[in-house]
């Protein structure tokens, strides 16, 4: 086991010495030669009449824009900018917006002057023209036919995403109905959240309460939620050990769902009598006057264990440094990325990132909920193996992979 | 009962949010803002049951004379002078906006700056070098320690001057940050992202129901 370590630290070390080397060995990147702002045109030159001039109806958009497409001109074209003239209803044509330069109006993806006409008049047609500027004389398209801009009730640029999120859902819904079947699902070990039972224990041995923080997050984060979750199986446990529950909230709507969730617990656990409102209470909306508030709290009730679960911002680490102090037994968890090193340094568990979603299901053991984390793990499963294939078939050339998923991102 | 008509409602209000994200159309816009502000609603009848709370907790404090009790007279204080101040007059009141300038700014701000302190503590402990992560742990700290700090580049140089590696302080730095670094906090990402996905569907889908509190 231990040969096994060191050669996993040793092959570690061996690819970022590696990399490290070719990393710094690289010559910096030879700077492309700008474009010259404005082509030098001969003053005798006339601008080249813009060819191929389409409106069209923005697609994917709410209705409030048409996009006028012409063919790029030739490098001796002549032409140092344009103007887009616009007809109402087949009145007259006038001009819309400033003069734009070649620079402005070239679409890299589809090597195509673009323009997008955002300042429509809505159920109305419009047709247009655009006028290249040379440098002394300007040259005229024909006129557009003319176009109505319509509403789309579906972004066709979101089929990957919507096809993604359709396989994502059917791997979890097909994975509850797998367990709903009795199959035993296995789930992997979560010290932390193993750790939960001890920590309850510990503060019923010592006579001390417990302190649950759900973090600054609102009733509408998901992280706050989760939180709520395993506050109701810390519940449960607490109302079996008739341990003390403090639960100081920056949120009076979760504080409201927290009270109603607790009392749930103690309920279902057949302890009602010791089920006390007052513990779960509203300190103050404000981040850092919160975080003041459960530092005091800690410092004059000294609980014995202190649970951080939720959306944590910079008082993270103020709370657990201070839980730290008081020698509390400390089970944090939080998707914020940024405060995780915070919590690892300073608590004695810490959940990570999605660990805090599969708490509740760990916890609870519920076979649905466990159906529920295995279509997880497949889906995760599923980005991972296009993952790689991506880079796969990229190092050989072939990039299908990478340009849909460009189109999801 | 009790919970029947909150999970239809829940599943009924998801399924169209969803929804509203793939529809561009200004429809899906308006029902996506109206369920949104609708929302706020709740807010401020909760923010009033929040006050009562506050002045009951710190009330019983008074009259149990808990630890330090004292600083709930200060609670007080503060909550009736901004009301009193700030419901006639408005938040662009003098006195107010003098008040939240030069009493709760400053405040918040001693709060935060004990951050500093806290950082040092942590990272203590972090970086003791007792295990192999932690003493990795530690040269990486170190590294980019050098890498941010003007007189890096001389000490990098000192410690490096055998290595191929000289004048390279903010060049590791940024290698450390953006390639094991970014691709464990992007890994996090995903993970963090899959399982609020795992987790709205469980609600959406009523599996997880736990939030909605007792009763049937």
């Amino acid at each position: 086991m231990k040969q096994k370590k060191i050669v996993l630290w040793i092959m570690v070390c061996m690819v970022m010495f590696i990399s490290g080397t070719i990393a710094f060995s690289q010559e910096p990147a030879p700077i492309p030669p700008s474009e010259p702002e404005e082509a030098e045109v001969p003053p005798s030159v006339d601008p080249d009449v813009p060819s191929n001039v389409t409106a069209k109806d923005t697609p994917n958009d709410d209705g409030t824009s048409i996009t006028v497409t012409w063919d790029i001109p030739p490098e001796d074209s002549g032409v140092v900018g344009y103007k887009i003239l616009r007809n109402t209803n087949g009145g007259d044509f006038e001009e819309i917006g400033e003069q734009l330069t070649p620079l402005d109006t070239y679409d890299k993806r589809e090597k195509i002057n673009k323009y997008k006409d955002s300042k429509i008049v809505k159920d109305t047609s419009h047709a247009y023209i655009v006028r290249a500027i040379g440098a002394n004389t300007t040259a005229e398209s024909q006129q557009t036919a003319a176009v109505m801009a319509k509403a789309q009730w579906f972004h066709t640029g979101e089929i990957p995403l919507f096809i993604s999120m359709l396989i994502f859902c059917a791997a979890i819904v097909g994975n509850v109905y797998y367990a709903k079947g009795g199959k035993d699902i296995f789930v992997r070990r979560i010290p932390g959240l193993e750790a939960v039972d001890e920590a309850i224990g510990r503060a019923t041995e010592m006579g001390r309460s417990i302190l649950y923080s759900t973090g600054l997050g609102g009733v509408s984060d998901v992280a706050t939620i989760a939180s709520m979750t395993i506050l109701g199986q810390v519940a449960r446990r607490t109302a079996d050990y008739e341990t003390p529950l403090r639960v100081p909230c920056k949120d009076p709507i979760v504080m409201n769902v927290l009270r109603e969730m607790v009392k749930s617990s103690y309920l279902d656990e057949g302890r009602p009598d010791i089920y006390n409102e007052d513990n779960i209470f509203f300190i103050t909306e404000s981040q850092f006057a919160y975080a003041a508030g459960v530092d005091g709290i800690m410092l004059r009730e000294k609980p014995a264990a202190i649970f951080l679960q939720g959306t944590f911002y910079a008082e993270s680490l103020i709370l657990a440094e201070t839980g730290n102090s008081i020698g509390a037994i400390q089970i944090a968890g939080t998707d914020s990325e940024h405060q995780l090193p915070f919590f690892i340094a300073a608590c004695d568990y810490t959940l990570i990132g999605e660990e805090l979603y599969a708490a509740s299901t760990y916890l609870s053991r519920e076979p649905m909920l466990l159906g529920s984390l295995r279509g997880q793990d497949l889906g995760k499963l599923l980005i991972f193996v296009t993952m790689i294939a991506g880079v796969v078939l990229e190092l050989i050339g072939i990039n299908w992979i990478t340009t849909l998923l460009q189109r999801v991102s | 009962m009790k919970r029947l008509i909150p999970l239809v409602l829940c599943f009924i209000f998801g399924i169209v949010m969803i929804a509203t994200q793939f529809s561009p159309h200004p429809i899906s816009k308006r029902v996506y803002e109206e369920v949104v502000n609708g929302a706020l609603i709740i807010s401020p009848f909760a923010l009033v049951l929040a006050t009562v709370t506050l002045i009951q907790t710190h009330a019983t404090r008074i009259l149990r004379r808990s630890d330090h009790w004292q600083y709930s007279f200060v609670v007080f204080a503060g909550l009736i002078t901004m009301v009193v101040i700030g419901v006639p007059f408005g938040p662009k009141n003098t006195v107010f906006e003098w008040l939240y300038n030069n009493v709760q700014v400053p405040m918040d701000a001693t709060m935060f700056s004990l951050l500093a302190f806290f950082i040092a503590s942590a990272a203590y402990r972090a970086f003791r070098a007792r295990t192999t992560e932690a003493t990795l742990l530690l040269v990486t700290a170190l590294i980019v320690m050098l890498g941010n700090v003007p007189v890096g580049n001389l000490v990098w140089n000192k410690l490096m001057s055998w290595t191929p590696w000289v004048d390279q302080a903010s060049a590791a730095r940024e290698w450390i940050l953006y390639n094991p670094n970014l691709s464990a906090r992007r890994g996090i990402i995903l993970g963090v992202s899959l399982g609020v996905i795992s987790q709205s569907v469980r609600i959406i889908l009523g599996i997880e129901r736990s939030y909605l509190g007792g009763g049937d």
